[in-house]
Parts: C-alpha cells; structure tokens; sequence
C-alpha cells in the first residue's frame, strides 16, 4: 500500500502508475508547459542555489565519505527532491502549490545501512531552499549555513541521525559545458554543477550510540524538466576523491538496448575541470550482489585512460539499497588500483 | 423403521399444508423482523467504523481544545520532527443534504487512507492542484451533485457518507483556509522530537482520535431498533408455538401407534428434533431473506435520521454480511426449539398407552396462575431494582423489558378473574355455558393474547412517546425559531453592509454567531445572545436564576442546554469553566432537542471579548411578518444575496419537522409489522383450538344451539377478549411511555420530555386490534358454521 501510495511522487505525478515504463522514475516524461534546460545559460551563485520552480525536478545531493573515531568506514546521504506536478509556480500559493518535495537520508555502516524518507507540500513552509544565507529543509531535516559552502546538516530517521558541518575548500564546479550536461545522442539535457571540496566532520547517532566523524563530501546541484530519454532505464554514477586530491564524477546512463551514454568530469584539485565525451569513461561490473532479492554490481572496474585511471572501486556495505518509495542503491566506494581513496557510488533502475 | 417413521410424522405436513404454511410464515416473520433491525444496525455500526478508519484509524490525534488550529501549527510540529499529517474536516451543504468533506494531504497521510491511494493512482497532480478532485464512496458521490464543487469521483471501497479531498481545496470549501481540524500522529516518529508542550503548549496530545463519541451517541437509537426487534421475534415465538402445538396435538394417534408398534420413545423425539430443526432452517433461510427486504427498504429513512440526527456518517445502501446471516438461522432455531421444548417434553414421556384422542386443552389450574402472578410480581421487582438503582440505556430497557413480560404474565390471571366475575351475572343456561368455556379455552388463547397485549402496548406507548416529543418539539420549535428570517454573510465586509442594508427595515437585528470549543471536557457549541426581549419573551428556559437574562447581556452568567446540564450537573447556581476567561455562573437552563451536542449560551459582548476570532456572518431578522418576504425579494435582488443564504423561519421549521418525522418512519413501520404478527399469532391459536373444540362443541350442538349460533358466539368471544386485552393494554402502554420519556431519552439524548396523552391513537389502535381479532376468528367461526352435522354426529359414536 504504501508502495502504491508513494510510488508516484518521482513518477511525476502527472498520470497514473503506467508511466513506469518510461524511463526510470518517470523522468522520461515530455515537459510541456517547463523550462528547458538552456545552453546559453549561466550560473549566477548564490540565487542558483536556490530552487529553479520553472523547471519541473531538481535536486541538492550531498553526500560524504567520513572516518569514525573507531577508526571504521562511514557514509553519509542527504537529498532534497523538488518535483512539480504542473507548470506556473508563481500563480499559487499554500496548499494549491503544485511543488512537491521529497527528502532521502541514510548513514552507511560497513555492516549496516540505515535509510528513511520525508514528503511535503511547497507553500506552506514545510520544506524549501532558499539561497542566501542558505537554507534547504524538509520536516526538522536541514542543510542551514550562511553560504552554500559552509552549511550544517542533520537528519534523522527512526533509528539514526547525523549532525554535520561542512565546510568547502575549493571552487563551485560546472558539469558538461558550463553547467549543460547532456544526458543523451538525443540531445537530453539538465543543468549541473557541483560542489566536491567539502571537509567535514561531527557525529553520527547509530543505535549503538554516538561516533565522531571526518571526511570528504560532495554537492550536486542539477536541475531540469526532461533529464532522460523514454528507452533510458537507469544509471550508475561515481563521485571519486582520490588521495592526491583529484576527483573524477562520471556516470553511465543505461538504455534498454543494453547500450549505454557514458559522460564526466576530471577535476584537478585546484579546481580546474575537464569534461569528457561520451565513449571516454570505461566501467565494467566486477562482482554481482544479491541486494534484497535484486541483482546489483557493487564492484567496478573504473578507467580513464586519458587521465591513467584505472581503479577498482568496492562497496563499503554491498548492501547499501535505499528501500525508499523510489528505491535505488546508494554507498560509499573504496578506491584501489593506479589511484587510491573513497567515493560514492549511485545506482538507479536496478528492480 | 426410523425411515418410515420419518416419513409418517412428514405426511402430517403433506395434509395439513396450511399447518406448515402457518409455521414456516411465524418462524420466517418473527426471524424477519429480527435479523432486519439487526441488518439495519450491523450497516449503521459497519459504517461508523468504517468512518473512524477512513482517515487515521486509532492513531493519537494531537487537537487545539478550543476547536480548530492554525495550519502554522502543523510545519511547526512536523519541523520539530513530530511525523504527524493533517485532517480538515466539516460539513458541506448540498442540495441533498449535509455530506461530511474530509481534507488530507496524500503525501503525508499513513498508508492505509483507502483515499490517499486512490489520490495516487488518479493521477496526484489533479487531486492537489486547482480545481481538485473529490472522491467519495458511489452512494455518496451520488449526493454531490453542487455545481461549484471540483469534479467528484465515485470510488468504491471509500468510507460511506465521507467526501474525500486535498486539504486545500477542503478548506477553501468549508471556508476553514488556513484552519486544520486535527493532526494524526503517524506510527514511526524519528529518534529524537521535542516535547509538545515545548513547541505547541496551546495544542494537546490525544491517545486516540477516531468516533467513539458517535457510536456513544448513537447508542440509544441502536438499541431503541434492537429491542423492538427482539419484541417482533418474542411475539413471533407465540406463533410458533402455537403452530407446533398444534401439530403435535393432532399427531397424537400417530405418536402412540409408532410407539406401540416398537420405535422407542428416544427415538421418536429425536426424530421429531430433526423435523423441527429442518422446518426452522427452512423458515430461517426464508426469514432472513425477508430481513434483507425490511432492513434495505428501511434504511435509506434510516440512514437519513442517523446523518440528520447525529451526523452520523451513514449511506442508504445495505450490503450483505455473513454475520448476520448466521445470526438469523441461529436465531430462528433457537426460537423454534424454545416454542417446542414443551411439547417434545411431553412426547419424549409419552405413555405408550396413553388416550389416542386429541385432548382438548386442560382447563387452567388455579397452580398455574399463581405460577405466573409470582413471577410478574418478580419481574416488576426487577423492573423496579433497575430502574431505581440501575443507570444507563442497559438498565433502562432491562426495566422496560421485565416490566411487559410481567404485564403479559399477568394477563390470563386478570382474564381468569374478570370472566370468573362475568359469570355471576349470567342469567341464561347459554351465558353460563360461554362464559365457563370462555374460560376453559383461556390457557389455550393466553399466549396469543399475551402477544396481542405486547404489541398493543409497545404501540401505545411509542406512539405516545412519539406524539409527546413531537408536540414538544413543535411548541419548542415555535418559541426557539422566533426570527422571521435567517441570513448570512459570506465576508465581514458583506456582513456589515448587509446589517446596514436591514438596518432600517426591520425591529432588530440578533447576530447568531458561535464558537465551537470543549467545555466539560466534550465538545460544545458557544453561542452569542444579544440583549433583546425575543429571547427574553421565547427562550424555553427550564429552570433559571432571578435575572437569568439580566445578568447574561451583563456577561457574567451562562445559559447551558439541558444535555449538557443533565451530564455535568451544571443545574442554576454552578460554576462552569468557560474558554478564554474566568468561569462563569450557570443561570440558566434551555431545552435543546435534537441537538446532540452540549451547548453554552454566553452574552455577545462576553463572545466576542472571550473569542475575538469569532466569525461575524449569521443574523437573524426581526420584523413584522407581513413585511417578511418583501424583504427576502429586497436581499436577493437589491442587496444581492445569494438565496440559499437566506433561510425563512417557516422553511427552517418544515425542515425541521420533516428530520422529526423522518426520524420516527422506522418506529412507525416497526408498530405497524408487529401488531400483524400478534394478529397471526391469535389466528394460529384460534385454528389450533378450533379443531380440538369439536367434542366439547358438539353436545351444546346436541342441545339445540344452531352451528350459525355457536360460529357467532365463538366470533364474539375473541372479540371481547381482544377488547380486554386492549383495556388491559392502556396502562401498561403508558407506564412504558412514561419509561421512554423520563428514563430511555434522558439517558440516550439527555433531555426529559413532558407526556401527554392521546386517547384518540387508542380508539383507533382498539378497532385495529378488534379488526385483527375478527379477521383471525372470522376463518375459524366460517368453518365452524359450515361444519357438516355427521361431522358433530360423529363426535358421539367415535373412540370417545
């Protein structure tokens, strides 16, 4: 039931449940009435950290890899959705508002995998963003600091919470061209960037009680109306820190042909980026886990011969499954090979 | 043997067809009766549950005690981590009446809110975004027909009576934006929330929501149906036995021969068991069937009293439901072997050489009167025990119910005594001979008569409850709707000008504003008063302080409705806290009929000081009646009021009466079924005697009586016992009025109403009960005078 309940809200809550089969979540949908995403478009910070009501979904993605006083592997998630169900924000208010949010939040154990989910209606101040100072919330979960670069952040479920300062050391970084970042041949597209520099550190409430933490975490900013094509069926994605300060972002949007569109950014740890074209970014699933009945590779071989990677990537916890509303696999990675460090690894379509 | 056996006993059936009619149709009536009232209750109880799960379940309700909350109250607890979603609920008027409009929001409501799925999978962005959607149960969505409502899908499977929508668009339809009734608290919380008191102080954390006021409240009205089921089936049960009295009687040779012929007597009851338990699920099957006719022809009347009434959140539309179909055959063979106990007990002693002849029935022994007297006597003491000492509807009905079963009890011995009476003055052999049979048929008649006596009484005294309450509420009515017209505003600012448009064309005008709050921990209606003489001329005030109004315009004294005063105790001279102030004095108390919920009267001023948020839009018009309808044409087409924001005083009471009356169709047709089934009862009992009566018949034949004598004599017999039992009927119809007055409606609704009587309904319930009388005698008398003289010839030269 609730299954039945929830399944809508990414499926975009336009028509009825058949739209599955449009891609994964239902962003394959047309975008009648939304914004498109704009090549010509550029960034103006801070009003673009905050929400983009024109364009029908977009979302704040933090998530961070983090390093407990006992010395174990940690991994942390905090997503705010935004979703419109209809175009023209601007026209209503309170409850009338057709912007919906959803909020995912996990902590990642090496032995388990704490995950919970919040829903809210816009205009009536039960979530939001807004840019400056910025604050992004859904219920008692937030993400609140004067800028988008030094924010704390807590959530909390039935049985775990957070509470997190991060606080960045490098530049805003623009994905694809300026921002554009193009999903598909057919020219698909969202606008995307994000923030990988973030130190972090505070504590985690894990049912065995509270452990300390630091690390690294990672923004990603990405808005739009249309991200996928109707044949697209999900993807993988990897934000990488490796140990001398490089970070890679790539991901792999599978179609139902079994072909896949494989695009990224190099970043330099000053900062300076380096997009890459489809065809460029290699990954090739290593190990295959039973996650919850589900067939899911939670080991990859991960190349970039460009930049001489070449790196096997593991999941901290195989069995990082997000068992949310629209469920999909989400952890911590470590990183071995020509490169070394800890990243994240998202996987999405795999039911 | 056993399968001969069988087979004899059935043959009986096969010639004697209107014996097993007879049979079948009583146990089929009685079971009718029964398993339909509680059909009618079953669907009712079904759909309050129902109602109660719709949105929320049993979960804790976090509510403002002063009614509604700011919707600001709940981001405030859901950003504090209290993982509750939010219900607005209220009445919505259509043209068919109220219909109860339920707002959620689906993407906070718990999983099993049949609505927020259905929200879902139609497509959520229609359901929360302008116009919306409303989904409702088909009966309902049928009642929704307005046309400034958002389009209205009819879902099964969705609580009756309940109209579901997004909380925005059921706000802006009760005229509640920004407002929420209550919060839900959903089953997971997160690990860490504050305390409510520190986040919400004003707001308040309730264990359970759902509507167990309204099973409370319609609690007496359910057992008001069920005990005239239960009399239905108990006057049902008289038939019965005298169907299976009959046939055992006439069995007798039967019986005997089997017996001398070798089957044991065991043998023999059990297959008498057997016949029995085939007849009774026969008739029950057939009964329960006529049950689903009764129940699904009452209910919409039932139904509409229960939304009327109560609010109760009841459709038309009755399902089948297992339960009481196996209650309905449980019922019908416990009723049958409760009317053959008796005979399978004589047949199981049976002497195998016992007089094969029909017996005629034994003449009442004085032992047995006096049996029935001490346990009348018994049962007044119980009735009396219960009445004094018990509280509660239970008590209140176990008092009216030992009270009739001593009445019927006392009946043969009251007869006996007046026909023993009668007897001396008979002057002619004849009298002498009618009256001493008249007597001797007594114990065969008395339970016939015992049935008529009930139904005549249960009809008496509802019917004088029924007509007391409505005289009451007529009177009350007139005094209560004293305005000529009633109107109301849409905005303050259309409130103030309307008040400037009437201002000078009427004597006054009396803001009708309220509030709804808790008071004694229930919730409660306050009312404003203005200072004017129409209240101080018409208010019905039981019971009052010197100065009641006086010191309610001044604002230190309240007036409470007699519901809330016989609950609380909150007769003149108590304190009663009232919100937003100090408490206040009660001055005073008013009948409320019809209300079921506790009402406070304050002074206007003392309203709005203690409520400063009230809304300001209902008035009522005093004017000349004359003036009365150039006015409303002045509102609508000068002022532009929309019509139905115009009620007249006239329109207001028809409606009112029309709920009344409505409210009591059920009693009505309940009254009439069960004085039928008395009438069959005594046709049973007349058949029965009427076959077993011919030897002693025969010999007054013999004598020079002409059989057209005997057939009128026998019709005028049943004649006077019925009348007898009419007059036997008055009083204890009226001690049971006096019971549902006094005893039943305060405890059920909380106001206690004046009796009045009406010897007109008994003149007309006397020839009724004379008519049924007739026509069941009638058949048997037609038979009798047509009887064949070799017939009564025969009397003389048979085994006797």
């Amino acid at each position: 039931m609730k299954d039945k309940v929830y399944a809508a809200f990414l499926i975009l809550l336009l028509t009825p449940a058949t739209a599955l089969s449009q891609g994964f979540a239902g962003m394959g949908q047309s975008a009648d009435g939304f914004a498109m995403p704009d090549p010509e478009t550029r960034f103006s910070f801070p009003a673009d950290h905050g929400p983009h009501p024109d364009f029908r979904i977009e979302w704040w993605y933090l998530t961070a890899n983090l390093t407990g006083d006992d010395g174990r592997d940690y991994g942390i998630q905090w997503t705010l959705f935004r979703s419109a169900t209809a175009s023209g924000d601007d026209t209503q208010s309170g409850w009338n508002s057709p912007q919906l949010w959803m909020g995912h939040a996990a902590v990642t154990t090496p032995d388990a995998h704490h995950s919970t989910e919040r829903f809210a209606r816009n205009g009536i101040g039960q979530a939001g963003v807004e840019a400056s100072p910025f604050h992004a919330w859904i219920d008692e979960w937030s993400m609140q600091g004067p800028s988008l670069k030094n924010v704390n952040v807590t959530a909390q479920g039935t049985d775990f919470g957070y509470d997190l300062s991060f606080d960045a050391q490098g530049p805003f970084i623009l994905q694809g061209e300026q921002g554009f970042s193009v999903k598909s041949e057919a020219g698909q597209a969202s606008h995307y960037y994000s923030q990988p520099f973030y130190e972090v550190s505070g504590k985690l409430m894990l049912p065995d009680g509270e452990v300390s933490v630091t690390g690294s975490g990672w923004l990603d900013r990405e808005w739009s109306s249309q991200p996928l094509t109707a044949d697209q069926t999900g993807w993988d994605w990897v934000s990488l820190h490796f140990d001398d300060g490089a970070k890679l972002m790539g991901y792999r949007l599978r179609d139902a042909s079994g072909g896949a569109y494989a695009v990224g950014t190099w970043i330099e740890p000053n900062g300076e980026t380096f997009p890459f074209p489809n065809g460029v970014l290699q990954a090739e699933p290593l190990v295959i886990t039973d996650v919850d009945g589900r067939e899911v590779p939670t080991s990859w071989r991960v190349a970039l011969p460009a930049r001489g990677v070449d790196v096997e990537i593991h999941a901290v916890n195989p069995q990082s499954w997000m068992d949310t509303t629209v469920a999909y696999w989400e952890g911590p990675v470590r990183i071995t090979g020509s490169h070394t460090g800890r990243g994240y690894l998202e996987m999405t379509g795999y039911d | 043997m056993r399968k001969t056996a069988f087979l004899t006993l059935l043959s009986h059936w096969r010639r004697h067809p209107f014996q097993l009619v007879t049979l079948v149709l009583g146990l089929a009536l009685a079971t009718a009766l029964w398993s339909g009232v509680q059909a009618i209750n079953a669907e009712a109880r079904a759909s309050y549950d129902a109602a109660a799960d719709a949105v929320g379940g049993s979960r804790p309700v976090i509510v403002a005690p002063t009614g509604d909350m700011d919707e600001a109250q709940y981001v405030t607890l859901r950003r504090a981590g209290w993982l509750v979603t939010p219900v607005v609920e209220g009445w919505m008027m259509t043209d068919q009446g109220r219909v109860r409009l339920v707002g959620i929001d689906p993407l906070t409501a718990p999983p099993d809110v049949a609505a927020a799925g259905v929200a879902v999978d139609g497509g959520l962005g229609a359901f929360l975004t302008a116009p919306g959607r409303i989904l409702a149960a088909p009966a309902t969505a049928a009642r929704l027909s307005s046309g400034d409502l958002p389009p209205v899908t009819a879902t099964e499977g969705l609580a009756p009576s309940l109209a579901f929508t997004d909380i925005g668009v059921a706000q802006r339809l009760l005229e509640k934006e920004g407002r929420l009734s209550r919060l839900i608290v959903l089953d997971t919380q997160p690990l860490n929330r504050p305390a409510l008191s520190d986040i919400a102080p004003e707001l308040e954390f309730r264990p359970s929501g759902g509507q167990a006021d309204l099973a409370r409240l319609t609690d007496s009205f359910h057992l008001n149906l069920a005990a005239f089921g239960l009399l239905s089936f108990a006057v049902g049960l008289f038939i019965v036995h005298g169907a299976i009295g009959l046939a055992f009687e006439q069995r007798r040779p039967v019986f005997r021969t089997l017996r001398a012929l070798g089957l044991p007597a065991r043998d023999l009851t059990w297959l008498l068991v057997v016949e029995l338990l085939v007849l009774a699920l026969l008739s029950g099957a057939l009964g329960v069937a006529l049950g689903y006719l009764i129940a699904a022809a009452l209910l919409p009347d039932v139904a509409a009293t229960l939304r009327g009434l109560y609010g109760a959140p009841v459709e038309g539309a009755l399902t089948i439901r297992p339960a009481w179909w196996a209650a309905g055959m449980g019922i019908a063979v416990a009723g049958t072997a409760v009317a053959a106990t008796g005979a399978l007990w004589k047949i199981a002693r049976l002497p195998v050489l016992a007089p094969a002849r029909p017996r005629a029935w034994a003449r009442a022994s004085q032992s047995t009167l006096w049996l029935q007297l001490a346990a009348a006597a018994a049962l007044v003491l119980v009735s009396l025990v219960s009445g004094l000492f018990g509280s509660g509807l239970v008590a209140g009905f176990l008092m009216l119910g030992a009270l009739l079963i001593a009445a019927a009890l006392t009946l043969p011995a009251l007869l006996s005594g007046f026909l023993a009476l009668a007897a001396r003055t008979a002057r002619s052999a004849t009298a002498e001979w009618f009256w001493a049979d008249t007597r001797q048929q007594l114990p065969g008649l008395s339970l016939a008569l015992m049935a008529l006596l009930l139904a005549l009484s249960a009809n008496i005294g509802v019917g004088t409850m029924v007509s007391s309450f409505r005289l009451t509420f007529t009177g009350w009515l007139d005094q209560r709707l004293a305005s000529e017209l009633y109107v109301s505003a849409e905005t303050a600012e259309d409130a103030a000008a309307l008040v400037a448009f009437v201002e000078p064309r009427v004597d006054a005008i009396l803001p009708i504003w309220n509030v709804e709050a808790e008071i004694a921990g229930a919730p409660a209606e306050i009312y404003g008063v203005a200072d004017h003489t129409t209240y101080r001329d018409n208010w019905p005030l039981l019971a009052r302080l010197p100065d009641v109004w006086d010191r309610v315009a001044a604002g230190d004294a309240v007036l409470v409705n007699e519901q809330l005063a016989r609950r609380d105790g909150l007769w003149p001279g108590t304190m009663l806290p009232v919100p937003g102030g100090p408490p206040m004095e009660v001055a005073g108390v008013y009948s409320d009929y019809g209300n079921p919920l506790a009402q406070v009267l304050i002074g206007i001023d003392a309203l709005t000081t203690r409520f400063p948020d009230v809304e300001r839009l209902n008035f009522g018009l005093r004017l000349d009646p004359a003036e009365k309808d150039a006015l409303a044409t002045a509102l609508i087409t000068e002022f532009g009021l929309p019509p139905e924001n115009l009620v007249d005083q006239n329109a207001l009471k028809g409606f009112s009466i029309e709920v009344f009356d409505r409210t009591f169709t059920v009693t009505g047709a309940l009254n009439v079924l069960t004085l039928a089934v008395a009438g069959f009862a005594i046709l049973t009992s007349l058949l029965t005697l009427a076959s077993t009566r011919l030897p002693q018949l025969a010999p007054v034949w013999a004598l020079g009586l002409t059989r057209a004598d005997l057939a009128r004599i026998e019709l005028g017999r049943a004649l006077m016992l019925a009348s007898l039992t009419m007059v036997a009927a008055i009083p204890v119809g009226l001690v049971l009025a006096w019971v549902l007055l006094a005893v039943i409606n305060v405890e059920a609704f909380g106001w206690r109403l004046p009796m009045h009587l009406f010897p007109r309904d008994w003149l007309v319930l006397g020839v009724l009960a004379l008519l049924a009388a007739g026509l069941a005698s009638l058949w048997p008398a037609l038979r009798l005078s047509r009887t064949e003289p070799a017939v009564l010839l025969k009397v003389f030269t048979n085994e006797r």
